[in-house]
């Protein structure tokens, strides 16, 4: 020991027994340190990374570029890129396609693009696939050919809708999910009257999930206040009764609801007893808004509940003696003392309600009917039905702008430090 | 740690000795429906080929389909789907093209080009089995003198009450116009242009303010079980299940009924595709078509296989040609869902659908 101590310089900076300077030797006891804290993570920051992040990335990458038409028709793009949009479409676009339907036709690939243009103009699959057909045995000029074919080659918007979907980088989903269509000519106009209907729910969406975040709140700040206030027995008591509902799975809770309030449900048939609701016209409050706000506030109470409770714990009991000691009414002892207190047990409840209710989307599309569905119905719908994951990814795209957008300001105006869990 | 890996290789064989345990996995719509099939095709395949099945539920679209091909990992070999879903599994590439010369004659000679009823062996990567219908149905309990026509649904005055619809524009919009007066041979032509979708809608909206929507095919027999509506459309099929196996009152109008295909397609890359194939062609043969009818309501779709349709399995004495969609006295007036005005028109529609429900 004494040998390695006298190896040690007597001059310079400070190092350690082996002769490296300390602040290197304590660089180096830090850095396998913080490796062997990374390498503890690193299996979780893989696994969010390669099942979460990653392929929420990859999926709203569709949302902005799809190749179907571009990766299968050779020829057409860019002619039509190259084209004004409003001119007639030149006899080489005509013969271009020709060629393109051919090929597509010979790699079984021509329903997809059929499909694709389909999206931007109604019909064209059909118009398509008889063309595709057709094309092998077609003798120029081509344009009076296709148009002998089907005269719906002459229709300028199909060129328009052909040439939207030959864009492969494109803005037309994220237009769509806004209700706006982005044309040939490279304009983004309003969706026509009848079928604006994504910002109508992104709204609807926002209103259900705000209302839903106040009443809970409302609901659960009382209860919230009984159990960390009343004798420990009682309060376990109750917390079991908060806690029931929470385990238990939330389509037992959704269908629960649907057996209450149903036109000859419990609710509706005590109504009937009691000569509050005639039998013939019984009260509707499922399978509509009414039935979505009734089920998601019980069902997302014990978010708002439990965060509150284990803030209102913390605060000593001590405060509120002290306030009313000094003169303080009952209201200002809980508007100015005890209140403040329980506001980052609040913000976490809201936030937490709020973030669950806006992607809500078994419970609305249970009991929702035809005005208590949520964006994510739609979502759901263009993912399983329809098939337009280009535009799901747009509007699951757009949804989480928007999610972060309000995470943004509230924590411009709450402030995210704010924030108590527990 | 020594656990860890036993059960790590434990779970690793049980997936291999999955993979390998069935020669076939052939996924359907689950309940009566998936009955039908075990018994008349799976159990008689089996029987014969010695090839194990396992059947899958799925609740229809091509979600799943797309997913497992696009990701290159299917699992399925052979899937149950509706015709606009064939359509369109066969434009987007997700089924394999199928070799109609592989069909077997029908049991009277007829060869299978000729045996399927006019308009249902179409797709080029599907086989049709059941024609199935989209009817309306009332409670007889309720309603004695009951409704006899598509118009006397759009009725409130005559028949008031809730009215159960199918949340899609499909079948719905057909409805609306034969109730209007539109022969049922004309109605697509209608359809075809913006009046006759605006005229569809005004009459859907004459009883909008009374529907309830359904989604499920189960839903509508318990609406009208619960008293919810006073009739609704629904699949005849579930309706036949709820009068003859659980005996209820349910009447259904044939009237303007909008019937329908279900298919075979092959997932492109299905695992097992020779076994499927041979399954497919095995199923789709005349006598299992007609054992099928034996056991649910739908009509088999091949002209072969009617004179051999008998009695309802659980209930000797049922006869079960009159059930189907396809007997004559409820084909008088019947429309065939075109599969390529939707394929064209769906997501304009389903659009204006979805907006006019919002409003």
């Amino acid at each position: 020991m004494a040998t390695t101590m006298d190896h040690g310089e007597a001059s310079g900076p400070l190092k350690a027994a082996d002769g490296t300077p300390l602040k290197r030797k304590l660089a180096q006891a830090m850095f396998v340190s913080r490796m062997r804290a990374l390498g503890l993570v690193a299996p979780l920051l893989a696994f969010v990374l390669a099942a979460f992040i990653l392929p929420v990335i990859i999926f709203m990458f569709r949302g902005i570029y799809d190749d179907t038409y571009a990766a299968r028709m050779p020829n057409t793009p860019a002619l039509l890129a190259d084209w004004d949009g409003a001119s007639e479409p030149t006899e080489a676009m005509y013969a271009a396609l020709v060629q393109d339907l051919i090929h597509a036709r010979e790699t079984r690939e021509i329903g997809r693009v059929a499909t694709r243009v389909n999206r931007e103009f109604s019909g064209a699959r059909s118009t398509f696939t008889k063309a595709a057909r057709r094309a092998k045995n077609m003798e120029p000029p081509f344009k009076e050919a296709l148009i002998a074919a089907d005269d719906t080659w002459a229709n300028l918007e199909l060129w328009q809708g052909m040439k939207v979907a030959a864009q492969s980088l494109t803005p037309a989903f994220y237009a769509a999910a806004l209700d706006h269509k982005y044309t040939g000519t490279g304009e983004i106009i309003a969706q026509d009257e009848e079928r604006r209907i994504h910002v109508r729910l992104f709204l609807r969406t926002l209103e259900i999930s705000l209302f839903v975040t106040l009443s809970t709140l409302l609901l659960g700040y009382p209860i919230a206040y009984l159990l960390a206030t009343l004798s420990t027995r009682t309060s376990n008591l109750l917390l079991i009764l908060v806690l029931l509902p929470f385990w238990t799975s939330i389509l037992v809770r959704t269908t629960a609801w649907i057996a209450m309030l149903q036109s000859q449900g419990v609710l509706n048939d005590l109504l009937v007893f009691f000569g509050v609701a005639q039998d013939d016209a019984r009260w509707s409050m499922i399978y509509n808004k009414t039935g979505t706000l009734i089920a998601m506030t019980h069902i997302l109470l014990p978010f708002m509940i439990l965060p509150l409770y284990s803030v209102m714990k913390t605060i000593p009991p001590s405060f509120v003696r002290a306030a009313k000691s000094l003169g303080a009414t009952n209201w200002t002892t809980f508007w100015r003392v005890y209140f403040p207190n329980t506001v980052p047990g609040i913000g976490a409840g809201a936030l937490l309600v709020f973030i669950l209710a806006i992607g809500y989307y078994i419970t609305p599309a249970l009991v929702g009917g035809e005005d208590g569905q949520m964006i994510s119905n739609f979502i759901d719908f263009h993912m399983r039905r329809s098939l337009n994951w280009s535009l799901a990814a747009a509007l699951g795209g757009t949804l989480l702008i928007f999610v972060l957008f309000l995470y943004w300001l509230y924590d411009r105006i709450v402030g995210i430090d704010n924030m108590k869990l527990g | 740690m020594k656990l860890w890996i036993a059960v790590g290789a434990a779970s690793v064989l049980a997936l291999a000795g999955a993979a390998k345990a069935e020669d076939l996995t052939v996924v359907s719509w689950g309940g009566a429906y998936t009955k039908s099939q075990v018994e008349a095709y799976h159990k008689p395949f089996t029987a014969k080929t010695g090839k194990t099945i396992v059947s899958e539920d799925y609740n229809g679209g091509l979600a799943e389909i797309k997913a497992q091909v696009e990701a290159g990992n299917v699992k399925w070999d052979l899937v149950d789907v509706e015709l606009s879903d064939a359509v369109r599994a066969c434009d987007e590439g997700l089924a394999e093209p199928i070799d109609k010369s592989i069909l077997p004659a029908g049991a009277d000679g007829t060869p299978a080009s000729d045996d399927f009823i006019a308009g249902t062996n179409e797709v080029d990567c599907a086989v049709p089995t059941i024609i199935w219908s989209t009817i309306y149905a009332y409670d007889s309990s309720k309603i004695s003198d009951g409704p006899t026509t598509m118009a006397d649904f759009f009725d409130l005055e005559k028949f008031p009450g809730k009215r159960g619809l199918r949340k899609s524009p499909k079948a719905n919009l057909e409805m609306a116009l034969m109730a209007d007066g539109v022969a049922p041979a004309d109605v697509y032509d209608v359809l075809g242009t913006s009046e006759g979708v605006d005229r569809a809608f005004a009459k859907l909206d004459t009883i909008k303010s009374e529907v309830v929507w359904w989604e499920a095919g189960a839903q509508p027999p318990q609406l009208l079980a619960d008293g919810e509506v006073a009739m609704t459309t629904a699949y005849n099929g579930r309706i036949f299940n709820a009068v003859a196996a659980e005996d209820k009152p349910f009447e259904i109008v044939w009237d303007g009924q909008v019937w329908d295909l279900d298919l075979w397609i092959i997932p492109k890359g299905a695992p097992n595709k020779e076994a499927a194939l041979e399954f497919l062609a095995f199923s789709t043969a005349t006598e299992q078509l007609a054992g099928q009818a034996a056991w649910i309501s739908y009509g088999p779709a091949r002209k072969s296989s009617v004179d051999l349709i008998g009695d309802y399995a659980t209930k000797p004495g049922l006869a079960m040609g009159p059930q189907m969609p396809t007997a004559p006295a409820n084909f008088e007036n019947a429309l065939q869902n075109d599969f390529e005005f939707w394929a064209d028109n769906q997501d304009e529609l389903n659009e204006r659908f979805n907006t006019w429900l919002a409003n």
